[in-house]
């Protein structure tokens, strides 16, 4: 990726399309926030692509001005995977829901982070089919009640970042979805890393699920409910900032700092590099308090510096530069 | 054993079918090639065909686990790898029993007497010994202990473990069919020579066991006949023995060359589609980005994720697996992005039968998606020629604007006849519609006024940024549209898109007569079997024959009415149930069409053509 001679500002991502999103989605929250991020990134607009499914979500690149597709319903992480090879030097990101990327799309989903191309993915989570009106999705909880499920789901959900690092993610991140200022730093650390980051985004859906994270994400309660972590910071969290994390045996504990001798020093310090993914799952997995930030960014190689690496190796070694070569080389006869 | 020189006659040939036959691990394949190339560099036309199991390790001796090769050569021009059997090598019973029917009576049958043993008998279900019992009393069968044979020509050369011993004792059957049609021993011993460079002891032991057979033949009274086969008359130039599926993915190589574009692969393995990803995936030297993706849906979407940011992008397939890329050709349709599907039809439906020939994928490719969602459609017709219609595949998609399906089938995928190895520099331009720099007041969705392609504006180009989508869009900006006159504008546009490429196609040819009384119908990889049947026919006297072959479905040749204006009677053969023959019948309401079809998972046989061909004039 060259860097920007351009300063650019949200306004030069915008595209000059109409937002059609409802009336207090926070769709309109990531918009802005991705607007935002851009300009931080030093990347020329034109090295910009957003590839996305098929929902609400999805609609999102036709509100960028920058290179674009809407796909086909689960596909983006395919679709992107190509425009990556193609073209190594270009920032590219997939825009997905959560029927999008987990149930129609879960094969290139857990592809996409195995391989570790270097794309960002932002999920927008909303546990619920926002386009086709309310069915529940793969991340809806039991007992949700949806147009599909009247009498209460009855499928157990997939937590998106148990999913995404069982299938070895890299780079996992979620933010909420009314913390705009988080969510673009966020973007513009994923932005960064080198592999492929998945940042879930707990979208409310105001017109279908209204509210499916407000215990978590509700002004009033989010201090006490959510912890954000950063890496080599101490896991405190509570609206005093009196509250920590542990490790008690192989569980997470939730100890208050000055209670029976606790203080900061005992508190878990946040490594989101660790290759070992056990304490990012557990993280993922707490719903006291619920765990936002960077939780995982492990450096490995990407995939495509590794096919740049088998690339060079097999020139080096062969003797064919053009297909003139090859057409010619091996088992030939003439006719005369 | 004494060298005794017998009253052994020559015969001079114009051709010549021989069958290698014996267990998966007889090396057949290798056998069969070599005797086949060898032929080729003597220069004979040859054409060949392999019969594998589809069982990777079937049991030893077991009648499904029969590996066949055929080759067929010539003084003539050699269009299929032939119906009937002049010579049957056969390395074990099961080999015997399976082939046996292709034998021309009174025609020769090699066997390894060391291999009938009773056990062996049992696994080909034999209840006698057909050596012994008169059952093969027609045919001349020339009994060789060539195990045995084989292990006493080693018997003096160190190093050699039983294994290597037994395997070269194709090597022995190749050496008593080289002196039998008098071919020489050069090219296979220079074959050996690159294929052992770090195995002296092979070289010596494959070199030994090849002159053991062939001096064998010479002073064996049990073969009464050599024969020669002179070379064919071909246009002279550099040829090389090809395989469709490896025609096919040079032609893909070749393309992105004369394109100055990088070749994208996205492909999920299936038979017999597979030889063509992992021939790519070898042509790393040229650029060639080859990804096998975790299923066909993710191997077109990252091809057409490939083309969006300008790369030449393909993806490779049988049936069941475009069954799976539907919805997102649709999309690359579309999007008016290029791409190139090449579906290597075989039988089907469902999983069908994988390993054998079909055309049955042509109304899929034709009408396979939802919507309104024309596509271009070629389809190779030999073996050699899947190189040519890979290459103009991407000249199409690439000039167009539109995704182009390429059928093959798996017998001309897996056979393989000489190619007059085309430079790049002889391929005919292709000119991408890529724009490298921003214009002024420019629409996505602007199209070229002869070709009605749109312009191909890839990501990193300043000041064009856009964005495309499965949803209607604008016919000028893109931009998604709900507009009823807007949809159907565009529904006839990307339709006459398609239309337009009949411009910039040949028109269709016949071969023998171009007016008559019987036009000969096909399309796609049965050209060789009808050919050399029509030529059958003609050498006997009937005249008003012709033949016209497409490779060009959608659209058709412009002049294809006036072809079939030129003949009485018209008759469309294919190996399926009549599926050109409807589209046909759609597009030229009112003429009569025969039909003759053949759905077994097999190639027309010669006879079956000429029959229905002599009903039809009678
Ligand atoms: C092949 C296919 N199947 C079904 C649909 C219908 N469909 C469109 S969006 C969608 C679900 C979207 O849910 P999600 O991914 O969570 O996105 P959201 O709308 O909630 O942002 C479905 C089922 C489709 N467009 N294509
Ligand atoms: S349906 Fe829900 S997710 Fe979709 S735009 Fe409306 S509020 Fe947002
Ligand atoms: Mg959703």
């Amino acid at each position: 990726m060259e860097t920007a001679e351009r300063k650019y500002t949200f306004k030069d991502f915008s595209s000059d399309q109409e937002v059609r999103w409802c009336p207090g989605c926070d769709d309109y929250v990531i918009l802005r926030a991705m607007q935002k991020a851009l300009p931080e990134l030093g990347v020329k607009k034109e090295d910009v692509v957003f590839i996305s499914g098929i929902g609400c979500s999805s609609r999102f690149p036709y509100y960028m001005d920058t290179y674009g597709m809407h796909s086909i319903h689960g596909r983006a992480p395919a679709i992107a995977s190509g425009v990556k090879l193609a073209n190594p030097d270009l920032s590219v990101w997939v825009i997905t829901g959560d029927g999008d990327a987990m149930a129609i799309g879960g094969n290139h989903f857990i592809h996409l982070l195995r391989r570790n191309l270097d794309i960002n993915i932002v999920l927008f989570n909303n546990e619920i089919y926002g386009l086709t009106k309310g069915q529940f999705s793969p991340t809806s909880t039991v007992g949700q009640k949806t147009k599909s499920s009247p009498y209460g789901n009855i499928q157990p959900p997939f937590q998106p970042g148990e999913l995404a690092i069982g299938a070895q993610a890299r780079f996992f991140a979620r933010v909420g979805g009314n913390t705009p200022k988080e969510m673009t730093e966020v973007f513009i650390q994923a932005a960064k890393f080198k592999g492929t980051s998945l940042i879930e985004v707990l979208q409310n859906c105001p017109i279908f699920n209204n509210g499916a994270f407000a215990k978590y994400t509700d002004k009033a309660v989010r201090a006490d409910k959510q912890l954000f972590v950063e890496h080599g910071k101490p896991m405190i969290f509570g609206k005093e900032r009196d509250k920590g994390l542990v490790l008690n045996g192989l569980k997470l504990e939730v100890v208050t700092l000055g209670e029976n001798g606790v203080s900061e020093e005992d508190l878990l310090v946040h490594d989101a590099e660790l290759e070992d993914p056990t304490l990012h799952q557990m993280l993922v997995r707490s719903e006291y308090p619920l765990v936002t930030g960077i939780i995982r960014g492990f450096p490995d190689v990407t995939f495509e510096e590794r096919a740049a690496h088998k690339k060079e190796q097999v020139k080096k070694d062969s003797n064919f530069t053009k297909t003139d070569d090859l057409f010619f080389s091996g088992e030939t006869y003439e006719v005369h | 054993m004494t060298t005794v020189k017998t009253k052994q006659s020559h015969q001079a040939l114009e051709a010549v079918v021989v069958r290698f036959a014996g267990d998966s691990g007889d090396g057949m394949q290798l056998t069969g090639s070599q005797f086949s190339d060898t032929s080729a560099m003597f220069g004979n036309d040859v054409a060949t065909f392999p019969n594998y199991p589809s069982e990777i390790r079937a049991p030893q001796g077991s009648l499904y686990g029969v590996s066949g090769f055929q080759v067929h050569i010539g003084s003539v021009e050699i269009s299929t790898p032939g119906d009937n059997v002049d010579l049957l090598v056969a390395m074990n019973p099961a080999g015997l029993k399976t082939n046996l029917s292709a034998v021309k009576p009174g025609h020769g049958i090699i066997v390894d007497t060391d291999a009938f043993t009773h056990k062996n008998l049992q696994k080909a279900q034999y209840e006698s010994n057909p050596l012994e019992d008169g059952s093969l009393d027609e045919y001349q069968v020339i009994e060789v202990s060539m195990t045995s044979l084989t292990k006493e020509a080693l018997k003096d050369v160190e190093g050699l473990d039983n294994k290597s011993i037994t395997r070269s004792k194709n090597m022995f059957a190749l050496g008593m069919v080289y002196w039998m049609y008098h071919r020489s021993r050069e090219h296979t011993i220079d074959f050996f020579k690159k294929k052992f460079k770090k195995k002296p002891e092979l070289i010596e032991a494959n070199t030994k066991v090849l002159n053991a057979g062939f001096y064998f033949a010479e002073t064996l009274e049990l073969i009464p006949n050599s024969y020669t086969v002179a070379p064919a008359k071909m246009p002279s130039g550099t040829y090389r023995i090809i395989m469709g599926n490896t025609a096919t993915a040079w032609g893909f190589l070749a393309a992105a060359e004369k394109a100055g574009l990088e070749l994208f692969l996205g492909s999920y393995p299936i038979t017999p589609a597979s030889d063509i990803l992992h021939e790519l995936a070898k042509h790393k030297h040229f650029g060639v980005k080859s990804l096998q993706a975790e299923d066909e849906i993710a191997g077109i979407g990252s091809a057409i994720g490939a083309s969006f940011a300008g790369d030449l992008a393909i993806t490779t397939t049988s049936g069941p697996g475009l069954a799976l890329k539907g919805e997102a050709l649709g999309l690359a349709m579309m999007l008016e992005l290029p791409l190139v599907v090449v579906d290597v039809q075989r039988g089907g439906p469902s999983t069908g039968l994988p390993t054998k020939t079909e055309q049955s994928d042509l109304l899929q490719a034709m009408y396979g998606r939802n919507g309104e969602s024309p596509v271009i459609v070629i389809a190779a017709s030999t073996p050699a020629n899947c190189f040519n219609f890979a290459y103009e595949a991407s000249k199409l998609t690439l000039e167009h604007m539109t995704p182009v399906i390429l059928l093959t089938d798996g017998y001309i995928a897996n056979g393989s006849a000489p190619w007059k190895i085309r430079s790049v520099a002889e391929m005919p331009d292709i000119k991408p519609r890529i724009i490298r720099e921003a214009k002024n007041s420019w629409h996505p969705y602007e199209r070229d006024e002869d070709t009605l392609a749109r312009d191909w504006a890839v990501p990193g180009t300043y000041g064009l940024e856009h964005r495309v989508g499965g949803l209607e869009k604008d016919k000028l900006s893109g931009q998604v549209s709900y507009v009823p006159e807007n949809h159907e504008h565009m529904t006839q546009v990307r339709a006459e898109k398609i239309e337009r490429v009949q411009n910039y196609i040949p028109e269709l040819e016949t071969v023998f007569d171009d007016e008559g009384d019987l036009l000969v119908i096909g399309w796609g990889g049965t050209y060789g079997t009808l050919y050399a049947a029509v030529k059958e026919l003609k050498q006997s006297g009937v005249s008003g024959v012709g033949l016209a072959h497409f490779n060009y479905i959608n659209p058709l040749p412009k002049n294809t009415e006036a072809v079939l204006s030129r003949f009485k009677k018209i008759v469309v053969c294919e190996l399926n149930n009549g599926q050109f023959v409807s589209i046909l019948r759609m597009k030229f309401n009112g003429k009569t069409f025969h039909q003759f079809n053949k759905v077994q998972g097999l190639p027309f046989g010669n006879s079956e053509l000429i029959k229905k061909f002599k009903e039809l004039l009678a």
